[in-house]
């Protein structure tokens, strides 16, 4: 159809303007039309479609070898026999990947790294009965040896992650108690425990034996306990913060003066050179180690007032230094980051629940938080973009401490509503990667020269 | 003038078989590159059919096509070229992921008879051009060939073709369940060639 309509405007006279026009467009294929062109289809498929898709799925019983030599017969009759499809034998040469195929293949790989699945539900629960639903507590730690403790009224019980066992480490008698927070020491043995009546106790969780008491740091409850090698932080709901020496007998070798009222957030920086303190006074202090003085209180490095309410949850950041997170009570709903070099805040968001932990993970940039009402769940955030990655949600009342595993995978959270949950909320750990050569520049060494 | 008109116009099939051979050649170099088959740089820019398009360099690919050309000009002077399939495959599964197909349709009456037909060569020059454009445009709506991949040439004969020496008997090589786009077509008036390309349905588009 389209070679007859050129045959005839070829043989037309092509002086007028018009004539031309029409020629050119008789000339092109009129693409607004669907014109069947038997030549363009794809009869190799169409051949395909027909007669081997469906003969498997017809009637596979059927297919006997006569069969079959006779549907071979009939094909090559009826069309086979018409052509003949030809390749060259020697192959055209592949293509020289000028980057290494591993390397190809591992660029594309990096952007478009699988996501992660993050599970929205807990994979384990426990039950935790009487845990005292009290936000200015401390009450659950996760060891270096994977052991996890809690305290659940007068009374602390070790979990062990390892083959899921339970054991009691000690029950307060009732005028002492309850117990208002543990820390594991950084071995994984060691254990402190902070009662209601200002006492500390230090436990050796091998042997469930009581090692030591420290006595007379504190007025009232110690609510916050942080370790820093042998040095035990404590704070107390007097306001005060003392480091304790556990190694001397006299314990208390620095006071930090600063809140005015109970501390309940304590967290020694990854370094042991700066020490967060949140209270109930809204102040979030950074401590800094070299201004430490044995016979006056210490000064802080920066008094940190935007937060409206009390600051409980705190974390440092696992790959800068200097930056910490931390987050405001009920009247403050916000996470607020700091530099605690220059004391900048470098970011506030606000969550719309009261904060009462917050974790980093330790393989991504994410933070993990834990909220109260409306919605008691944990939020997963992207850093620094702080978009939303995941809400896991299950716990019925407002999610009081977190404890992340060894391994930085596997986050313990436990609630108001007295459970115990366990969300594999930060993905599987990262083979670990090959150290990098420590050869940086070539008159690095210079610098010891002196 | 006058003459010289009429012999413009005038084509052969000797010179037809040239024209859609040249136009194979293009072709094929412009999918290769526009597909992104063999590396950029492997690449010179020409300028031909009106359009600047690109011809590789590297020898072993020149001397395949031009290897393939020989061939295909011999079949399309004694008309027995039915079809020329170029298909683009996986390096590392061999999978088929694109399939070339130009189909040819060849007037017997010149093959027989030895008659010439009329055509200018500038509007089949403009036809060409129309497909060598559809073929650069063809990687916007064709899915990415994200791994390396190596491209083989079908040719589809008559039955009563001798198989050359250099050639061998090959599969279809065909795509299951396969997206079709038909492009423009271009006809001497002797061989009439359509392009179609069909490729691998992305299931992404599914979902």
């Amino acid at each position: 159809m389209d070679a007859g309509s050129a045959h005839s405007s070829s043989n037309m006279t092509r002086c007028p303007l018009q004539e031309q026009f029409l020629q050119r467009r008789n000339s092109r294929e009129n693409l607004d039309r669907f014109i069947p062109n038997r030549s363009a289809m794809d009869f190799d498929y169409a051949h395909y479609m027909l007669t081997e898709g469906r003969k498997g799925k017809e009637n596979p019983a059927v297919s006997s070898p006569s069969r079959e030599a006779y549907q071979k017969l009939l094909a090559e009759t009826l069309n086979m026999n018409r052509t003949r499809i030809l390749a060259f034998k020697n192959k055209p040469p592949t293509p020289i990947e000028l980057i290494p195929h591993e390397l190809a293949s591992a660029q594309p790989a990096k952007p478009t790294k699988p996501r992660r699945y993050i599970p929205q539900t807990s994979e384990r629960t426990l039950d935790a009965p009487d845990l005292v639903d009290d936000y200015y507590l401390n009450l659950l730690d996760w060891g270096s040896s994977n052991k996890l403790s809690i305290a659940l009224g007068n009374t602390v019980y070790l979990w062990n992650a390892s083959d899921s066992s339970t054991s009691e480490l000690v029950t307060i008698d009732e005028e002492n108690g309850p117990v208002t927070s543990v820390s594991w020491a950084p071995d994984g043995r060691h254990i402190a425990v902070g009662l209601n009546n200002s006492e500390v106790q230090l436990w050796d969780s091998s042997d469930n034996r009581l090692l030591r008491t420290l006595r007379g740091g504190h007025r009232s409850r110690v609510g916050s306990l942080a370790w820093n090698n042998h040095i035990l932080t404590t704070g107390g709901m007097d306001g005060q913060i003392v480091n304790n020496d556990v190694r001397v007998r006299s314990h208390i070798v620095e006071t930090y003066r600063g809140h005015t009222q109970e501390v309940c957030g304590l967290k020694w920086s990854a370094s042991g050179q700066q020490l967060a303190s949140g209270g109930n006074d809204n102040v979030l202090h950074i401590w800094d180690k070299s201004m430490a003085s044995s016979n006056s209180p210490t000064q802080w490095l920066h008094r940190l007032e935007e937060h409206t309410a009390a600051v409980k949850a705190l974390a440092w950041c696992p790959f800068q230094g200097n930056l910490l997170a931390s987050g405001g009570g009920g009247g403050d709903r916000t996470i607020k980051f700091w530099n605690t070099h220059t004391g900048a805040c470098l970011n506030s968001l606000d969550t719309g629940s009261q904060v009462c932990a917050l974790l980093w993970n330790k393989n991504e940039r994410e933070l993990l938080s834990s909220h109260g009402f409306t919605h008691n769940q944990l939020t997963l955030w992207k850093y620094p973009s702080m978009v939303k990655m995941a809400e896991l949600t299950g716990h019925t009342s407002r999610v009081l401490f977190m404890a992340q595993s060894p391994d930085g995978c596997t986050v313990a959270s436990a609630a108001g509503d007295e459970t115990l949950r366990f969300w594999n909320v930060f993905g599987v750990p990262e083979v670990a990667k090959p150290a990098p050569k420590a050869n940086p520049e070539p008159f690095a060494h210079l610098n010891r020269i002196r | 003038m006058a003459s010289k008109t009429v012999a413009k116009d005038i084509i052969t099939l000797r010179g037809s078989a040239a024209i859609v051979c040249e136009f194979f050649g293009y072709a094929a170099n412009s999918i290769l590159y526009n597909r992104g088959v063999y590396p950029e740089e492997s690449f010179a820019k020409v300028k031909k059919y009106g359009l600047p398009l690109l011809l590789t360099q590297d020898e072993g690919v020149k001397s395949f096509i031009a290897n393939l050309n020989a061939q295909l000009s011999e079949w399309l002077e004694a008309g027995k070229l039915q079809r020329v399939v170029l298909v683009i495959m996986s390096k590392a599964t061999g999978e088929v992921l694109e399939r070339w197909n130009f189909s040819i349709e060849t007037d017997g009456e010149v093959v027989e008879k030895g008659v010439s037909r009329e055509k200018s060569d500038k509007e089949i020059m403009r036809e060409i051009q129309a497909i060598m454009r559809q073929i650069a445009s063809s990687i916007t709506y064709l899915p990415c060939l994200d791994e390396p991949c190596v491209f083989d040439v079908l040719a589809y004969t008559d039955k009563d073709v001798a198989v050359p020496f250099t050639w061998i008997e090959s599969d279809p090589k065909l795509i299951a369940n396969p997206q079709m786009v038909k492009l423009h077509s271009f006809d001497t008036k002797i061989h009439k060639v359509d392009t179609l390309v069909s490729y691998k349905n992305d299931e992404w588009d599914e979902q």
